[in-house]
């Protein structure tokens, strides 16, 4: 396999990419799968890790990018240490997660769908999270927050601050 | 032979062979279902909505152009309840369409136009969405424009069809459409240019990027003295944009026609198309008889090379270094002819006629020194003959001006698929064994994707391949790449068809697409034209004697390669 013309992250990154590559493709249909892994070994999809994928399955480059914009599951961006969703299910929303977002994006500077510059945290909004008796609710990394006011997030995400520093 | 099926189309009974859908039974029995992103061999898939139908045993309505005939099948093709569906879908299809059907060179010959009158559309009946992207002016050879795309995804089926998938599907709902990858533009895509996506557009989204101004502007400037010369494949195709069937050759009134566009010559193309046969031939010889890089690619399609320099760059020494037909005239007429006629080049203002988008490309490459000023498409040439007020099929028949008019049945050819390799048989075999006569080699010719021959001349084994379209050329590079594949010589046409279904020829409507094959009607009047000729070799032309007695000397001489012959770049994209 040829190397894409940019570098695909580390070196360690490109050759755990490339063997899923190499083990999925006589796989028909592989492509959402070896996405979702690229996307576990470098957090999104960056340009020259979906040509490295359209090289190594033998389609365009066109069609990988359809898929990872077709579902919502990938992402184009990088995210942060910390990925942060905060749910706009109907029973949060209802909830006032919408207030919870903004307090969030206010707090970090960035909108939804963004990375800070530092890299420690990304802002995402989802679909619910299946806490619904604890709405709102917003998730850091594996972390649940529930029964949040917007007085609240400073506090949350000041100790992700602490942590990293 | 397969089971046949009864049913019954607005109670008109149909007996069709079983695997049928419901829009070919319609068909059979001349019952007209509307379809927008149905294109036969290209998209088959039933996303549009249009050709909607009832049929006993489906729950809701069926899309015709998919859904299989069943035994004892009722269908309805015109309800009340099919008729406000399909109504419905082209009120959606235009809320999101920018509306500018004034302004738009579709007009009148657009699917969608046609349709909204057929079915009394209110365009604003849905509130429409204004949002507006830039037009992808970046490629020197095609447009898009995203806010007239209506999402049939005919372009990215021909794209795919054409192994290049330079656009694709692009994100969900109601932000779907069409685009390449990360949104790049046309000329930092993979995209090569054929325009294939082009004649598949059932809208004004896609076109050639027209240059028809600047020749106007050049036919008007006292200073400079224009020159056309039309492409073979032109006059097979021009008829078509003035109600001609499909297959009338319409050379004397296309060279009338362009007469009357102003104080200009009009050359033919045919003549550099046997001056490349010459150069092919000669340059194929050689690569035998010195152990060149074989099998040798001819090269006078740019899609093709365009192709070869982005997917697959470590073949380009297998093309041929000829120029292409084009290209050769406009260093002819730049430098020969200039000189016979006592013409700074400076003053001569050479406009090719084309069936191409990808040639309007190949005349903007720096190697190519802007030879040909501009390059014009059949499209292109029709509209300025209209715009210019010509009663095209009253024209009286007129020939070629001298001295590029008389050319070989050979050079004609070069329009359809397989045309290039039987004209440098033609000369590659006289040149081997002079008692040769063979002129028709018929293996090669015909639509068919991938053509193979081996002939037995001078007691040597020469093993050919013809193949149009870029999936079929995809199929003989691999082959030849892990050597299951054996040839001398490849001819490779990007286009399906070759040059008569390029992406420069007049857009026809899904109805006559789906019906007519374009492909061997169009060739069958250049092999009419071949046949008819008093001249069926490039090398016995006189007009090919003339030049190379004239200028060059020889074929592949010094000066030869100066003018008539290139290199190629590698360019390697994914």
């Amino acid at each position: 396999m040829e190397h894409c013309e940019a570098k695909c992250g580390t070196a360690e990154q490109e050759q755990a990419l490339e063997a899923v590559i190499e083990a999925s493709r006589s796989t028909p249909g592989c492509l959402m799968h070896i996405l979702q892994e690229a996307q576990a070994i470098y957090g999104y999809l960056p340009m020259p890790v979906q040509k490295k994928i359209a090289e190594g399955l033998g389609i365009s480059l066109s069609e990988v990018y359809g898929v990872a914009t077709f579902y919502s599951q990938f992402s184009l961006k990088p995210k942060g240490k910390h990925r942060i969703s905060v749910c706009l299910g109907t029973a949060c929303y209802v909830k006032g997660s919408d207030k919870i977002l903004e307090e969030v994006e206010k707090e970090l500077g960035i909108k939804c769908g963004e990375c800070t510059e530092d890299g420690l945290f990304s802002i995402d909004s989802c679909r619910c999270v299946g806490a619904c008796g604890l709405a709102p609710v917003m998730m850091v990394g594996e972390e649940v927050y529930g029964k949040l006011t917007p007085d609240k997030v400073k506090g949350i995400l000041d100790q992700y601050k602490e942590a990293s520093k | 032979m397969a089971n046949m099926i009864n049913l019954k189309i607005n109670n008109i009974p149909v007996t069709v062979p079983e695997g049928s859908t419901i829009l070919d039974a319609a068909r059979q029995a001349n019952i007209v279902i509307p379809t927008l992103c149905y294109l036969k061999d290209v998209n088959c898939v039933g996303s549009c909505r249009m050709c909607l139908v009832e049929a006993t045993g489906a729950r809701g309505l069926v899309a015709a152009c998919v859904y299989p005939v069943s035994e004892g099948m009722e269908v309805k093709t015109n309800t009340e309840k099919v008729r406000k569906s399909r109504k419905m879908t082209l009120e959606l299809m235009l809320s999101k369409h920018k509306k500018e059907c004034l302004a738009c060179e579709r007009a009148g010959n657009c699917e969608l136009q046609r349709l909204s009158i057929e079915y009394h559309c209110d365009p604003q009946y849905f509130a429409s969405d204004d949002t507006r992207h830039p037009i992808d002016f970046s490629a020197p050879y095609v447009v898009r424009d995203r806010d007239k795309c209506i999402n049939c995804m005919r372009c990215v089926a021909a794209c795919n069809k054409q192994a290049v998938g330079a656009i694709g599907a692009i994100q969900r709902g109601y932000n779907a459409h069409v685009g390449s990858a990360f949104e790049m533009d046309l000329m930092s895509s993979v995209c090569v240019g054929c325009g294939q996506c082009v004649v598949a557009c059932p809208v004004g989204a896609l076109k050639e990027r027209t240059t028809v101004d600047d020749v106007w502007d050049a036919i008007a400037n006292p200073q400079k003295k224009v020159v056309f010369f039309t492409a073979p494949s032109v006059r097979a195709t021009l008829g078509e944009a003035f109600d001609n069937p499909v297959g009338t050759n319409v050379e004397g009134k296309m060279v009338a026609a362009i007469r009357r566009l102003g104080d200009v010559e009009v050359f033919n193309m045919d003549v550099t198309a046997d001056l490349t046969i010459m150069e092919e031939a000669t340059e194929l010889l050689n690569r035998i008889q010195t152990g060149g890089t074989m099998p040798m690619f001819t090269s006078c399609c740019p899609g093709w090379v365009k192709f070869v320099e982005q997917k697959y760059p470590e073949m380009i020494p297998h093309l041929s270094t000829c120029k292409s037909p084009q290209e050769m005239f406009g260093g002819l007429l730049k430098t020969y002819y200039c000189e016979k006629m006592g013409i700074d080049p400076k003053d001569l203002y050479v406009v090719s006629v084309i069936p191409c988008t990808a040639k309007k490309y190949e005349a903007s490459r720096p190697e190519m020194g802007g030879e040909v000023d501009t390059a014009l498409t059949t499209r292109e040439l029709a509209r300025m003959i209209k715009t210019a007020g010509i009663d095209f099929n009253s024209l009286p028949e007129e020939e070629f001006d001298n001295p590029f008019a008389t050319c070989s049945g050979g050079g004609t050819i070069f329009g359809a698929t397989g045309g290039v390799m039987e004209a440098a048989l033609r000369v590659a075999a006289k040149l081997l064994d002079g008692n040769f006569e063979v002129i028709d080699f018929h293996e090669v010719r015909g639509t068919t994707p991938i053509k193979e021959a081996t002939y037995k001349i001078a007691g040597k084994e020469i093993r050919v391949a013809v193949a149009s379209g870029l999936a079929n050329a995809k199929e003989i590079i691999e082959g030849v790449k892990n050597g299951t594949r054996h040839y001398d010589f490849v001819e490779i046409m990007a286009c399906p068809g070759g040059c008569v279904n390029g992406g420069g020829q007049p857009t026809l409507p899904d109805s006559i697409r789906n019906s007519l094959d374009l492909k061997s009607l169009r060739a069958e009047a250049l092999y009419k034209s071949d046949t008819k000729n008093e001249y069926r070799r490039s090398a016995d032309t006189p007009v090919i004697k003339m030049i190379y007695d004239e200028y060059f000397g020889a074929p592949n001489s010094e000066k030869a390669h100066k003018v008539l012959h290139t290199h190629y770049h590698e360019d390697k994209r994914i």
